[in-house]
């Protein structure tokens, strides 16, 4: 019996989740995951990450909605559920997190009816791990400033470039590529395609975050081969379907997948507050201490805030717009989480300076670590700056920054 | 830390009939206009402040018409010829209020009203009848260093006769009768006051805020109606004080939202350097940011009061999260919103310096944003 037909409640497809995830939580790695999918680059942590999403899809709580055509489960409108089940289950991410939260729903809005049936199964149970090829050393911010270019040569494209920050470039199969068709036009020239990451002219580099850690790469492209059939949408509408790519990735779309953290914001701030309240300073608890404390309780505030707006999204008749408060959440997750670990840094103190491997730092070295990683969150997918323009641009109407 | 959500409606309980209420209440105080009415009062006064009356502005028959259509009453019970709708019905006109900047009693009258609902007796049930009847009522306790707890009350009452001054009490003018906190000798009790009777005397204080009034009341030995117990004060207070928080927030939450569409709105039209002056990220960033205070407050406004009607377990701490909130958003919005009018926003002729008083005022009302976290930190 397929899971649809056995769960047909809310409230039954919750209790199975919940109860799945109990049992089938997986044993801890031997060296410790790195704290987010972004900085996956070990074999060992990569194989235990495929098994753990291809058991997670098995029991239905990735591709949940998805249609069966395309590997999914065909619930109707199951995903959120289960999704925030992954969340509050405490277990590991899932490592195809651009495959899940960016590849899947682009394909579905803009991909063929091959390109669904060909791509999406593998997304799905992680057999292939995708990567992002939008940045380039010469367009960040000004994404569509990029210059990688690809020639039309038949039924294939002639691709050539360097894209960078590519995010799980080492592990990926395929890339989501955005490259230059028409110089002469700066927007209605990019065109999108899939790109194998194990074609001939594909040169993967390494690059070491501040964190010592590694997950992002530059990626060199020379004469690599992509045929036709391989170009998602029309030549020349590559924009269009990135800023729906972007959107996704900003978490203002619904996703096909679960969330790619395994952390909720509200674990964070209650451990946050754990740590003031078992951190001693002049002989008493730091959470004593009046001014540190209004700092955390502002964050709590805030988290608490964050998780009512994402409630408020589905009561139209208050969310101001659909699309207010989606906008808001990527710019403001990020932000609470960097200000959110600087107060740690203050609680911490002198023992702020304690790195991963120290044997007196507290966790571990995981609030510095995690400190650090927050600029994950800032500048990638669009840095806050630019999510400000968009918000003050698309919600309020103001005029357009260049 | 209590983060029960599973008796809590996913839509805060905001159904149809908030809606309708909410929509009917913007399209009459659109009609009234508020602000035009309270310019005309002040008219000529450019120095209202220093003038010898100190008086409220509001339009008494715009009050008349909110109690005929039930608003005043709408979280009275039905034993006392009210609608018995609750806090998130409260809110959503209270929201409304704060977004026009409108004088009324409304607020003062609703947070009595939940007030007396704790109290649960038959002499609070005679007051709640009252405001069924078209009272509006104001309630306070502070003392002059405006406490934020009726168990720091000055007032003393003795065979029940109170003497002592209660500070800070709002929509004194609008009212015709005032709840006191009051203390005696078992405890902490509630007294109910006709605003005009023997040995009650009225005093307003000259405010910032033109929208409100406030005053002091001094009792020599006036007489009033014991509504509870002594003891039976303090838990009354104690069990109303997440809707009275939330009422403030919820009228903050509207100014805000006002101030916020007001400097986009601006943004779009003041021209310098030749552009709208919304183009530069300096002007576009910050009004951002007062989205996001807004949007976090009105979300928690709407969090604190479907747990007070659904979960009361969780209420209080999710209403000193919406006043927190809320008067740090006050604070910002305030500061933003007229900073980014440039000098017009400075003028007595703009309607942001009206909400930006409005916003001062409401900030402070049963503590800013940092009184809320102190008392939020005993919960957590
Ligand atoms: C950890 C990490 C992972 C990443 N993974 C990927 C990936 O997998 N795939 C991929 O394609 N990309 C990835 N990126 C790249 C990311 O999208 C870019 O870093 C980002 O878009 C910013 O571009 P930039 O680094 O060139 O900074 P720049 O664009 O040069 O910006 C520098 C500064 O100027 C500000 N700025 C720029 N333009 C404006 C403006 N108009 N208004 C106001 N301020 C402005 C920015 O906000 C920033 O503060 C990743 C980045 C990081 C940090």
């Amino acid at each position: 019996m397929a899971l649809r037909d056995e769960y047909t409640t809310p409230e039954a497809f919750r209790t199975y989740c919940r109860e799945w995830l109990e049992a089938n939580r997986p044993e801890p790695t031997r060296m410790p995951l790195p704290q987010a999918a972004y900085e996956v680059t070990l074999p060992e942590h990569r194989d235990y990450l495929v098994a753990w999403q291809r058991k997670c899809y098995e029991a239905g709580l990735i591709a949940t909605d998805v249609s069966p055509e395309y590997g999914g489960h065909g619930f109707d409108d199951f995903q959120m559920i289960a999704s925030n089940e992954v969340r509050r289950a405490g277990v590991p991410y899932f490592i195809n997190w651009i495959g899940l939260g960016m590849t899947a729903p682009t394909l579905l809005a803009h991909g063929t009816e091959e390109q669904k049936r060909t791509y999406l199964p593998p997304i799905f149970t992680g057999d292939d791990i995708w990567c992002q090829g939008f940045s380039e050393p010469g367009a960040g911010s000004d994404l569509a400033s990029l210059s990688t270019r690809a020639e039309k040569d038949g039924d294939n494209w002639v691709v050539n470039g360097s894209k960078v920050w590519t995010s799980l470039g080492s592990l990926a199969s395929w890339m989501l590529l955005l490259a230059r068709t028409d110089r002469d036009n700066k927007y209605g020239g990019i065109t999108y395609f899939i790109c194998s990451m194990r074609e001939q002219g594909v040169t993967v580099r390494p690059i070491h975050k501040m964190t010592g850690e590694s997950g992002f790469n530059e990626v060199f492209l020379e004469d690599v081969v992509v045929p036709d059939h391989q170009r998602i949408d029309a030549v020349g509408a590559g924009w269009q379907v990135a800023m729906s790519t972007l959107t996704s990735e900003r978490g203002a779309a619904k996703g096909v997948g679960a969330v790619p953290s395994s952390e909720s914001p509200m674990d964070n701030i209650e451990a946050l507050i754990a740590l003031a309240k078992t951190t001693m300073r002049h002989g008493r608890p730091v959470w004593d201490d009046a001014v540190l404390r209004d700092r955390i309780l502002k964050i709590y505030e805030r988290t608490v805030a964050v998780m009512q707006n994402g409630r408020r999204m589905g009561v139209p008749a208050l969310n101001g717009g659909a699309m207010r408060i989606p906008l808001q959440s990527k710019l403001v997750g990020s932000e609470l989480g960097q200000e959110l670990h600087q107060v740690a840094m203050s609680v911490l103190g002198p023992a702020a300076s304690l790195y991963v491997g120290d044997e007196h730092a507290r966790a571990d070295g995981k609030w510095a670590l995690g400190y650090m990683n927050t600029y994950t969150g800032t500048i990638s997918g669009g840095s806050s700056e630019i999510q400000r323009n968009i918000l003050g641009e698309r919600v309020l109407g103001l005029p357009k920054t260049k | 830390m209590s983060n029960s959500n599973q008796t809590q409606p996913k839509d805060f309980g905001y159904g149809e009939e908030q809606d309708m209420l909410k929509n009917a209440a913007q399209r009459f105080i659109s009609d009234l206009a508020p602000l035009e009415a309270l310019r005309k009062a002040i008219a000529g006064t450019e120095d209202p402040y220093l003038g010898e009356e100190r008086r409220g502005f509001y339009d008494v028959d715009a009050w008349r018409e909110m109690t005929a259509l039930g608003w005043s009453a709408l979280a009275v019970p039905e034993r006392c010829g009210g609608a018995e709708m609750g806090l998130v019905t409260a809110v959503a006109l209270a929201e409304e209020i704060g977004a026009a900047a409108m004088p009324t009693p409304l607020a003062s009258t609703l947070q009595s009203t939940f007030l007396l609902r704790e109290m649960a007796t038959p002499e609070a049930d005679a007051v709640l009848t009252r405001i069924a009847e078209g009272a509006a009522v104001a309630w306070g306790f502070s003392d002059a260093h405006g406490s934020l707890h009726p168990r720091d009350t000055s007032v003393v009452a003795e065979q029940r006769l109170l003497s002592g001054t209660v500070h800070f009490v709002q929509d004194l003018q609008k009212a015709d009768v005032v709840i006191l906190a009051a203390r005696e000798e078992a405890g902490l009790a509630w007294y109910a006051l006709d605003t005009g009777g023997d040995g009650v005397q009225l005093v307003a204080d000259r405010i910032v805020d033109l929208t409100r009034d406030q005053g002091r009341v001094e009792l020599n030995g006036a007489a009033g109606t014991r509504l509870v117990d002594p003891g039976a004060g303090e838990p009354a207070f104690d069990s109303a004080l997440p809707a009275l928080l939330t009422l403030v927030a919820a009228d903050i939450a509207g100014a805000a939202e006002w101030m916020l569409q007001a400097t986009a709105e601006y943004a779009k039209t003041r021209q310098q350097f030749d552009r709208p002056i919304g183009f530069f990220q300096a002007v576009k960033h910050p009004i951002v940011d007062m989205m996001i205070a807004a949007d976090q407050s009105r979300s928690l406004v709407y969090a604190a009061a479907c747990a007070f009607d659904f979960d009361r377990e969780d209420a209080l701490r999710l209403a000193l999260l919406a006043k927190s909130s809320a008067s740090d958003t006050a604070g910002f919005c305030a500061n933003r919103g007229t900073q980014l009018h440039g000098g017009i926003g400075f003028t007595w002729e703009s309607d942001v310096q009206i909400y930006h008083k409005r916003l001062m005022h409401a900030q402070q009302l049963l503590g800013d944003g940092v009184a809320q976290r102190s008392a939020l930190a005993a919960l957590l």
